[in-house]
């Protein structure tokens, strides 16, 4: 038996793959995508370490608990800023071709609040260059990846994972894994915001769903980020480093209206705000000029030209908000151990307490790095006794095996995809920026029918090779699966606190400094709060 | 609007900007069978490359036009309609060990990471390997995204150990290129692959390998070679 399974293959489950690898660990990574396809490619912005002589560990510990609004876990917060510069030599040291300055090293700087230059980067092309170094390092020790399985189920045996079925997407075969340890790091679920989220299409919750259905807590669900610059009606990101680089948002006559570097939260809502006003925002790099664009952001001056055909140096350019990042996720403590013996969950995937109520940019990719190179040196220690798990493997097989079959023959009624494009558009304009109790029943009321529906979607795609239908209609079902915690979650917090903003409730309260914890009950979810 | 998606013509009814748009309204609205991969719809997962009027692009990165012929990548195996078996990719890669060896202590400079921005920019699309003439004849070439990577690391000056790298890039490498350029047309991280390898040629024979082609044109020349048959004698 494997010590230790990764399901996902991005930042988080690489690093961990190395650090559990190095440490003398049987390893597989099994993921729906190839590894170099995975959400963190697209990171842009950098990520956060605290090297310089001008900047201490206790202000990007500060800044975090600030933007965190109560909510973050301190142990966690301090464990990943004071691993910051560590983190970033492990990673430099690796290959990664950080941007250097004048004097030789590492270039920053400074994104939404933040009190320093703390986000070290390459270009804007940061998530790209750190993913691919890890899967070079990655090849370069053997890791075994099993790559296009979409995990189907976690099998749990006395409160502990023994293993996984999966559906092989290259055949629609079926099959089983067992393995000491399980850990998920499958990412976020912004997916749900379906045209409306900067994310890959990938970014389904495929993890949280799996969690959910294994008997796992979830925390603060209702926690989404969206980010404030989108390139209008695309869902291609501009990054904070065009904020952070000195760049302007404006109105149609040239007015700024907030302060850029403002955490994302509040510069997203004040963009929303103007747009429900029917006015138009944009983007103003005009005054920094051609040569800091095409040095600083070389990625962000293509996609503009490609997705907006304006050029970032001459033109303003029109954005949105999107949904962007998930805090919230599976319930761990620092050392991404879920309420399920030897399952562990880092990344977006989780929700470990280091970004509470909002996250910092730069803090994601420290994040994944960090805790996933953590998680691999702890994880693999604890096995498990249980004497039966050919059978129950073999047993789940079968009962996935019967479901998928059901899937190919049923008759279809309804179109999932309509379904899928109905639920980014409820979640973005009840689950959004602002919410208030109305939207969110409107939201529960949407999903619940959708879940009554359910039953009449299906596969048109008979085929069994590469079945990209079956493969979708899954994943809709994932998201499907953890919108009702989102929902609920968001109704329990009567209250606006970081990203969650409530009309009707719209200050903080003391008395909701805690977690929103869901987790399901027969076939409902139950909503809680934990200190 | 019309095209032609591996033999297939679909007409789009609703307003696209690019092929990734077209071939989603495809799969959503019109044919459920359809197989292609996407992710980020943004240029950076690598995911959608495809070949356009028999051109290798990034679907979500083109313009769509009336008329246009969708097709999957050459010189791979085709799975279902324009997806093609990437699998292979990880031993390829391996082959010019893509990682660094010994760290050298050396201080990097905003010019050194310059040296190696584009090719670390690579998302290992599989343009340039369909595009490549030479793949196309000898699936055992090396072959355009791995010398990439080889360069990237060989001229990376974190790494003090280069000389099994280049070693690993001489047989059915660096000197089985043609130096065609038909990479550099494709990739859609504008890396100057040509350059590249040319540059691997010149490091090789700077620390003593021959292009083994020269070498077998010169053994012509050498006298005490036995050319077998000689019907004159001599």
């Amino acid at each position: 038996m494997i010590d230790l399974l990764i399901i996902g293959s991005g930042g988080a489950a690489l690093s961990a793959a190395l650090s559990a690898t190095q440490n003398g660990k049987s390893v597989v990574v099994l993921s729906k995508t190839y590894p170099t396809a995975s959400q963190t490619s697209q990171a842009q912005g950098g990520i956060n370490g605290v090297i310089g002589s001008d900047d201490t560990v206790q202000n990007h510990i500060s800044d975090t608990i600030r933007s965190a609004h109560g909510l973050g876990d301190q142990k966690s917060i301090e464990f990943m800023c004071k691993n910051g510069s560590d983190t970033i030599a492990w990673l430099d040291d690796m290959g990664v071709a950080f941007s250097r300055d004048q004097d030789n090293n590492i270039a920053q700087r400074k994104l939404g609040g933040a009190t320093n230059a703390r986000a070290c980067y390459s270009s804007d092309y940061t998530g790209l260059k750190i993913l691919h170094t890890l899967y070079d390092r990655a090849l370069k020790e053997n890791i075994k990846f099993l790559n296009e399985k979409i995990a189907l189920n976690i099998i749990v045996e006395d409160e502990t994972a023994v293993g996984l079925t999966y559906l092989d997407i290259k055949n629609s075969e079926v099959k089983t894994i067992k393995a000491k340890n399980i850990v998920i790091a499958t990412g976020g679920y912004s997916g749900i915001y379906h045209n409306y989220t900067t994310n890959s299409t990938a970014t389904t919750g495929d993890g949280v769903a799996l969690a959910l259905k294994a008997g796992c807590k979830l925390a603060n669900m209702e926690y989404i980020q969206f980010h404030p610059t989108s390139i209008k009606g695309t869902g291609v990101l501009v990054s904070e480093s065009a904020r952070a680089e000195g760049g302007y948002l404006v109105t149609k006559n040239g007015d700024r209206f907030i302060d850029e570097l403002k955490p994302r939260d509040e510069v997203a809502r004040a963009i929303y705000q103007k747009i429900q006003d029917g006015q138009s925002v944009y983007l103003d790099l005009r005054h920094l000029g051609y040569e800091k664009i095409k040095e600083a952001m070389p990625q962000e001056y293509e996609l503009v030209l490609q997705f907006a055909s304006k050029y970032l140096d001459k033109d303003l350019i029109e954005i949105e908000p999107a949904a962007h990042y998930t805090m919230g996720g599976i319930k761990t403590d620092m050392a991404g151990q879920t309420n399920i013996k030897n399952l562990y969950a880092v990344g977006e995937v989780a929700s470990n307490g280091v970004h509470g109520a909002n996250r910092l940019g730069g803090n994601s990719l420290l994040e994944i790095i960090t805790f996933g190179k953590y998680i691999g040196d702890i994880a693999t220690y604890s096995t498990n006794n249980i004497t039966n798990i050919d059978t129950l493997l073999e047993i789940a097989k079968i009962k996935e095996e019967e479901n998928i079959k059901k899937l190919f023959h049923s008759s279809i009624k309804l179109d999932f995809y309509e379904k899928r494009d109905n639920l980014g558009e409820t979640f973005f304009k009840n689950v959004g920026l602002f919410r208030d109790e109305k939207k969110l029943n409107i939201a529960l009321k949407h999903i619940e029918q959708l879940q009554d529906d359910i039953q009449y979607m299906g596969v048109e795609d008979k085929s069994a090779i590469y079945n990209t239908n079956l493969k979708e209609f899954i994943e809709f079902k994932n998201m499907l699966e953890i919108s009702k915690s989102i929902i609920l979650s968001a109704l329990y917090r009567k209250e606006s606190r970081g990203a969650h903003y409530r009309v009707d409730f719209q200050d903080e309260k003391e008395n909701y400094s805690f977690d929103t914890v869901s987790y399901k009950i027969d076939d409902d979810i139950k909503i809680e709060n934990q200190n | 609007m019309n095209i032609n998606v591996c033999n297939k013509k679909y007409t789009i009814e609703q307003k696209v900007n690019n092929i990734l748009q077209a071939l989603d309204f495809i799969k959503t609205k019109l044919d459920r069978s359809l197989a292609y991969r996407s992710g980020c719809k943004s240029g950076v997962c690598g995911s959608c490359a495809i070949r356009v009027n028999g051109v290798e692009r990034l679907a979500c990165k083109t313009d769509i036009k009336d008329g246009d012929t969708i097709e999957p990548l050459k010189n791979s195996m085709i799975i279902k309609d324009l997806v093609v078996d990437i699998e292979q990719r990880e031993e390829i890669l391996k082959k010019v060990d893509p990682s660094i060896k010994t760290k050298s202590d050396l201080e990097i400079s905003a010019k050194d990471e310059k040296k190696i921005d584009k090719e670390t920019n690579c998302i290992l699309c599989g343009s340039c390997y369909s595009a490549c003439a030479v793949f196309e004849v000898n699936k055992e070439f090396i072959g355009p995204f791995a010398l990439v990577k080889s360069y990237r690391y060989i001229e990376d000056k974190k790494e003090s150990e280069i000389l099994s790298k280049i070693d690993a890039i001489q047989d059915k490498g660096v000197w089985d290129c043609t130096l065609c350029g038909g990479c550099d047309m494709v990739c859609p991280a504008h890396i100057p692959i040509k350059n590249n390898i040319m540059q691997l040629q010149n490091k090789s024979v700077m620390l003593g390998y021959n292009n083994p082609n020269m070498a077998n044109y010169g053994s012509g020349f050498d006298t005490t070679v036995d050319f077998g048959f000689n019907p004159n004698q001599f």
